[in-house]
């Protein structure tokens, strides 16, 4: 009886599943109702999860029960610690959720709802879950060792060190990228700048609290922070209409840019834990809040999808970056699809707190479903705006004209009504003097965020508020991420360094800290630099790049995966991660082709510099500085691609050599040893 | 209504200790447990600086 009652409960999940998938793959010439994503994406989620992970959990990796993990065998009550699994959830999706499945799909929305759509729920439920799933299993059986020292166990000294520098390379990339998100943001904004700021002196006051007042009562300061918070966006309406205070924090990209990069320096050489700690307990506190409350908005007001299926920018033509569907809508959405990074919590802090091998799959497998859900969220945002108005906030000034007129009437002939009487009633409705050139996916999510809720919530008069309530929680978070990034680089710069010349890996030498901290906010403050200073508006070069990166790291995760599973007999399976592998060479190698040799200059970065210098002679600075970032940003590309084909070749020679007997197939895993732990649900 | 209740109770308090583990409190309650200290302003910076670094190396995706 329970037999037939689960398979009729799957088949009308599958059938309910495929009629919301036809409806959102196959609608065209009218707006669709925001539901038929959400439906669609939560029926895919639920049958990758009961089949598809049940499949490899079973017969790929064999999960054991009975066998002891690294947190109950090395239990030291710090990072190994035996950890309610919901806990552990809990703990993994809060590290692995950062701004990347906000901002990838609003980009992605330029060529229409229906790629970013489908590549986000293919994309999670085919490689990004399996990637996190099975690299965390392994970790757990290698007593949590990382991505890195499992490459270099593995497959060899090449993939251990190609792992390193692809990290390392990613985070100056990734933190680069994002500071510009902020600084495109908050460009002449001083309703948002106020509210970011103030969030130094609350972090300042919760530390103090922290410290003084209830020592260790991080959830209570943090509901009186989102408090004092809610209260200074709030206060920033005052801010921006008062003429003088105005001036005071109206600043311009350039301005901003140094202000992040003199904060990003602080922030990682100085010991100001007092204030650096209390912000991230606030940001993950209103990260997870936001989340929560933008999940049940969507499903109460399911709102309808102004956006086609479809644009003409499928042919590589867009705005918002140039490129065609293949291969750029796969790597511009890449954290909630798949993402590299997360390979590298897997196998962090997540492998030291299981207890068990059975919950692997739901923390793994599972935490990824949910990020996959925020992005299925972020597009819904972009694509309930009309397309003229997210066009018109994402296009770079270089492409649509500086005067709102000219930007409009650009805007309307590709075929997407939007006039600057619009625009400037938008600008006005949310607070701000203009929403035109807001490159970098934020703002636009923002809009699109404050139009669902204004409909529900407060009507139109909390249109403003619900604008800078998300602004502050991206730019709060992607704060949080420059810190924190600039610091775990930092420490990957002194390990390595310790072995050249033994006090530069001492973490509390301060010559060594200051040394470091600059010269990894000089790497990603060049970027963001070169994005403030690009006229086509940063975003067009600098997020494919981290898409590349992000995406060839999760090639090497990949590899890593392959490796093991041929190397425990499995071989018969290793489609499981060969396929997604196979598909992110294609995708990240032909991106790359076309992102150093694309012979148009709006895609190719050798020819846009032969563009630039083909200009009036004698040539300016500010060119030669482009044409240098441009060039620059080609050999970046070209040594990750030479680097990960010297891993695909290494595994290669590894999978050859044990299929063909020539090696041995012996996988470095820590011994068994039975657990002593109580049953308990796995 | 007992298994209801029950329910509701597990879910919560699965909910507050998952928010307290990620907030770090339960991480200080083990502290305390371990140094055999009461909450204080010494045990909460003696805490931060032994966490410090281990947090601070902790990666957060993008």
């Amino acid at each position: 009886m329970n037999k037939t009652l689960a398979i009729l409960g799957w088949g009308t999940v599958a059938l309910l599943g495929t009629v919301a998938v036809s409806a959102v793959a196959l609608h065209r010439g009218e707006p669709i109702n925001a539901l038929w994503l959400v439906v669609a994406a939560t029926c895919c989620y639920a049958l990758g999860y009961r089949f598809y992970s049940k499949f490899i959990a079973v017969k790929i990796l064999m999960l054991d029960g009975l066998r002891a993990t690294p947190a109950e065998r090395l239990e030291n009550g710090r990072d190994f610690l035996v950890t309610n699994k919901w806990v552990v959830f809990g703990h993994h999706f809060a590290a692995i959720a950062g701004p990347g499945p906000l901002v990838g799909p609003v980009l992605a929305a330029q060529f229409g709802y229906l790629p970013g759509t489908m590549w986000v729920l293919a994309g999670a439920v085919f490689a990004g879950c399996v990637q996190d799933f099975v690299i965390l299993l392994f970790s757990v059986r290698r007593d949590g060792k990382s991505l890195t020292e499992m490459a270099k166990d593995e497959i060899g000294r090449v993939g251990g060190f190609v792992a390193y520098v692809a990290v390392i390379t990613i985070l100056i990339i990734l933190l680069g990228v994002a500071a510009l998100i902020v600084v495109n943001a908050l460009k002449a904004s001083p309703w948002g700048t106020f509210t970011i700021a103030m969030t130094m002196p609350i972090a300042l006051l919760m530390g103090v609290y922290l410290r003084r007042i209830r020592p260790g009562k991080v959830l209570e300061v943090s509901a009186l922070g989102f408090v004092l918070v809610l209260a200074a966006i709030w206060g920033g309406q005052y801010v921006s209409q008062n003429a003088m205070l105005a001036r005071v924090f109206t600043f311009s990209a350039p301005t901003l840019a140094i202000l992040i990069i003199v904060y990003g320096f602080a922030a990682s050489a100085l010991p100001v834990w007092l204030l650096l700690a209390p912000r991230d307990y606030l940001s993950t506190f209103v990260k997870l809040g936001t989340i929560v409350l933008l999940g049940v908005g969507m499903v109460a007001l399911h709102p309808t999808l102004h956006m086609p299926a479809l644009t003409r920018f499928v042919d590589g033509t867009g705005p918002v970056f140039s490129g065609k569907i293949f291969p750029f809508a796969f790597i511009t959405i890449a954290c909630g699809a798949i993402s590299g990074f997360h390979a590298l919590i897997s196998s962090g802090t997540t492998p030291k707190l299981i207890a068990r091998e059975t919950q692997t799959r739901m923390v793994g497998y599972g935490a990824m479903m949910a990020e996959s859900a925020v992005a299925v969220m972020a597009i819904i945002a972009a694509c309930v705006l009309q397309p003229g108005v997210y066009f018109a906030i994402n296009s770079p000034a270089g492409i649509v004209g500086q005067a709102p007129a000219t930007a409009a009437a650009t805007i309307s002939s590709w075929g997407f009504p939007v006039t600057a009487a619009d625009m400037q009633a938008l600008a006005h409705a949310v607070g701000e003097q203009t929403l035109y050139n807001r490159t970098g996916g934020a703002p636009a999510f923002a809009v699109g965020m404050a139009h669902i809720f204004s409909h529900s919530l407060g009507g139109e008069t909390l249109m403003a508020l619900w604008y800078h309530f998300a602004i502050m929680f991206e730019a709060l978070f992607i704060l949080t991420i420059l810190d924190a990034g600039t610091r775990v680089a930092r420490f990957m710069v002194q390990d390595a360094l310790g072995h050249v010349y033994k006090p530069l890996g001492r973490t509390s030498w301060y010559p060594s800290i200051l040394a470091t901290s600059g010269l990894i906010v000089a790497a990603w403050g060049y970027f963001l630099w070169q994005g403030v200073k690009d006229p086509l508006g940063g975003i067009n070069s600098l997020w494919p790049l981290f898409g590349i990166s992000n995406q060839l790291l999760a090639t090497v995760a990949l590899c890593v995966a392959t490796t093991i599973i041929i190397k425990m007999h499995r071989a018969k399976y290793a489609a499981v991660t060969l396929v997604p592998l196979a598909w992110l060479v294609a995708v990240t190698f032909t991106a790359s082709w076309h992102k150093m040799f694309d012979p148009n200059p709006r895609v190719g970065f050798l020819a846009q510099a032969q563009a630039l210098a083909a200009g009036p002679v004698p040539m300016s600075s500010a060119t030669a500085r482009l044409i240098f970032n441009n060039r620059l940003d080609a050999a970046v590309t070209g040594t990750l691609v030479v680097m990960v084909t010297l891993v695909l070749v290494e595994s290669g020679r590894q999978w050859m050599g044990v299929l063909s007997g020539a090696k041995e197939a012996r996988v470095k895993e820590s011994p068994f040893v039975r657990t002593r732990l109580v049953e308990e649900q796995g | 209504m007992n298994r209801v209740r029950k329910t509701i109770c597990d879910f919560a308090a699965t909910a507050v200790a998952t928010l307290r583990e990620i907030f770090d409190e339960a991480a200080y309650t083990r502290f305390l447990g371990r140094a055999g200290m009461a909450s204080s302003s010494e045990a909460y910076a003696a805490f931060r600086r032994e966490f410090e670094e281990a947090k601070v190396r902790r990666p957060k995706c993008c």
